[in-house]
């Protein structure tokens, strides 16, 4: 036997680096948010002042609006990326010529730098240089301009979220999908089902655990959003684009308010690990029922 | 199932493959476009290719510093994250570890947290509690190096742990049967064996760290600067210089390209994070 020194030593590092990196980070940022600080304040030191940080974010509603702005916008996103993303799949589960080729380029969004997705957006939306307005001008007499429109932001910044994270959603389903047994398709069809029942009654099931999972990390990185969407839209028109992320970078970060910026951040960590916490045990709580039969 | 129509199913893909590529081929349009060409009618084709923005990137000492950072920050991170991840999922995989599940579920808490939240502690920590005197972790690459490991060390863990777990622990029994110390097991026998799995972890951790913009822009000012927040800092409000935009944009997108065609295949496993099994 080897001894457990040696292992402990080199899993050593990894603690250390994670330890100082994350979890110091988060008991500092905890400490802070119980504390009136802002250094170029007119009182440059820390005071201690209790849930007073809270208290007020519970009122800020600029804080309350973004949270509701993120929410919608992942709802949208990632909703529309499952059914899409599942459609894809299934497409991609009959034989056709030039299958690998096809999914080889629907795979590339994803290595794409966020930030550099936003740009592209950015580029193709912008009123007077982008293609976009250019067409809906000529085509349908129709002014894009996500600069004014908050809709059309709210919009756009959902539909560039669809385009880079699509084939995502589309290749785990389509992993899960191949990964099924024969014998249930093929005995619904003997029994005279349709392809709504088949879905319904015969894959749906099956491939829920993989739908709840992508449906996981979607939801986590759709809530972290910031680059692309500060790059197409800077957050704006208003705070109509403003989702959290952005709303703790450009407003609460530039303030110097340390106190009140670390309550948020808090809330905001909260927000998240609940949320993530909630689909994570709908997903587990799923795999246990289906277990003993 | 129905009959299959392949003719339907390419014409169908050739469209979405179309709508795919469109806003990445649009952007290469207007890199190689001289400005006042930008805002006359937006045409698809290319009469001629106008190099210059490029030739001004390039040549660009600020931003050629960027690139320059970009690749020391990824390829150091890339390369610590792989070796710390091998080190540390040999021992998860290897050694009865007290706790160990528990340590290996912690890590990948580290990467669900949104970076946003962890801006102003980790701004905090960097300009006032890391400071050695006059230096300070804040806006050094070193600090950008360890800073990347929070969320690719995970990451690198929970890819690279069923790689070391599949290998056989047979193997390392009989070379320490034979007299093989543990350096020896892991150089000798357990490296060479999980050497594509290291390959593209390492590849993918580069990628990430390349890729990463909020805490690049927030965590650097000048000296540590990468080419994402390079990117950023050509969108004004006033006169936004497109082209150059475009072309920082498609030299921040070549080695993301580079390395998607070479482990295209192993890409979807790394994303998903090994959620869903293939």
């Amino acid at each position: 036997m080897r001894s457990n020194r040696v292992g402990w030593l080199m899993l050593a590092p990894t603690i250390a680096i994670l330890g100082i990196f994350g979890i110091v980070p988060f008991l500092y940022v905890l400490y802070v948010a119980f504390h009136q600080w802002n250094p170029f304040g007119a009182n440059p030191y820390m005071i201690y002042n209790g849930a007073d940080n809270f208290r007020r974010l519970v009122f800020d509603n600029e804080f309350l609006t973004s949270i509701a702005f993120t929410l919608k916008f992942a709802f949208f996103a990632v909703v529309s990326e499952v059914i899409l993303g599942y459609l894809l799949a299934q497409l991609f589960m009959r034989e056709f010529p030039g299958r690998g080729l096809f999914r080889t380029i629907h795979t590339l969004p994803l290595i794409v730098a966020p930030i550099v997705v936003g740009s592209v957006w950015r580029l193709m939306t912008t009123p007077s240089i982008g293609i976009i307005p250019y067409l809906l001008k000529s085509w349908f007499g129709y002014d894009l301009n996500i600069g004014r429109d908050a809709t059309m932001a709210f919009a756009l910044t959902v539909i560039m979220d669809i385009w880079h994270w699509t084939p995502l959603v589309t290749l785990t389903l389509l992993a899960a999908l191949v990964s099924l047994p024969k014998e249930p398709f093929e005995q619904a069809q003997i029994d005279g089902a349709n392809r709504w029942q088949i879905f319904w009654h015969v894959t749906l099931p099956m491939i829920r655990p993989a739908i709840l999972a992508t449906v996981f990390i979607r939801l986590m990185d759709a809530l972290r959003t910031v680059d692309e969407v500060w790059m197409l839209t800077g957050g704006g028109p208003g705070a109509a684009t403003r989702y959290l992320g952005l709303h703790i970078w450009k407003i609460v970060f530039p303030k110097t308010d340390y106190g009140y910026g670390s309550a948020t951040s808090i809330i905001v960590l909260y927000l998240t690990l609940v949320m993530c916490w909630l689909l994570y045990v709908a997903l587990v709580a799923r795999r246990d029922q289906k277990r003993p039969s | 199932m129905r009959a299959n129509r392949p003719v339907f199913s390419i014409l169908l893909w050739t469209l979405l493959s179309l709508l795919t590529l469109f806003p990445i081929y649009w952007l290469f349009v207007i890199s190689v476009k001289p400005a006042v060409e930008l805002f006359t009618t937006p045409s698809l084709l290319l009469e001629t290719v106008y190099w210059k923005n490029y030739v001004k990137v390039l040549g660009d000492d600020t931003l050629r510093r960027y690139m320059f950072n970009s690749i020391v920050i990824s390829s150091g991170n890339a390369v610590l994250v792989t070796v710390l991840a091998f080190m540390a999922c040999y021992a998860l995989s290897r050694f009865d570890l007290a706790g160990k599940e528990n340590i290996f579920f912690w890590t990948i808490t580290n990467r669900m947290a949104p970076a946003a939240v962890f801006l102003l502690p980790f701004f905090l920590l960097f300009t006032q509690v890391f400071v050695i005197g006059e230096w300070k972790l804040y806006d050094t690459r070193t600090g950008m190096i360890l800073l990347y490991c929070t969320f690719n060390l995970p990451f690198a863990i929970w890819t690279l742990r069923p790689t070391i777990d599949a290998i056989p622990k047979e193997l390392d029994e009989a070379a320490t049967v034979d007299g093989a110390t543990t350096w020896q097991v892991i150089r000798e026998v357990i490296f060479p064996l999980a050497r594509p799995g290291l390959a593209v972890t390492l590849i993918l951790t580069w990628v990430f760290a390349w890729n990463e913009f909020l805490l690049a822009a927030t965590l650097t000012s000048f000296n540590a600067r990468t080419i994402t927040t390079g990117l950023s800092e050509y969108v004004t409000t006033t006169g936004t210089e497109w082209g150059t935009m475009a072309s920082i944009a498609i030299i921040t997108l070549i080695p993301a390209l580079l390395i998607f065609s070479i482990v295209q295949r192993h890409i979807v496993a790394g994303l998903t994070f090994g959620a869903v099994k293939e």
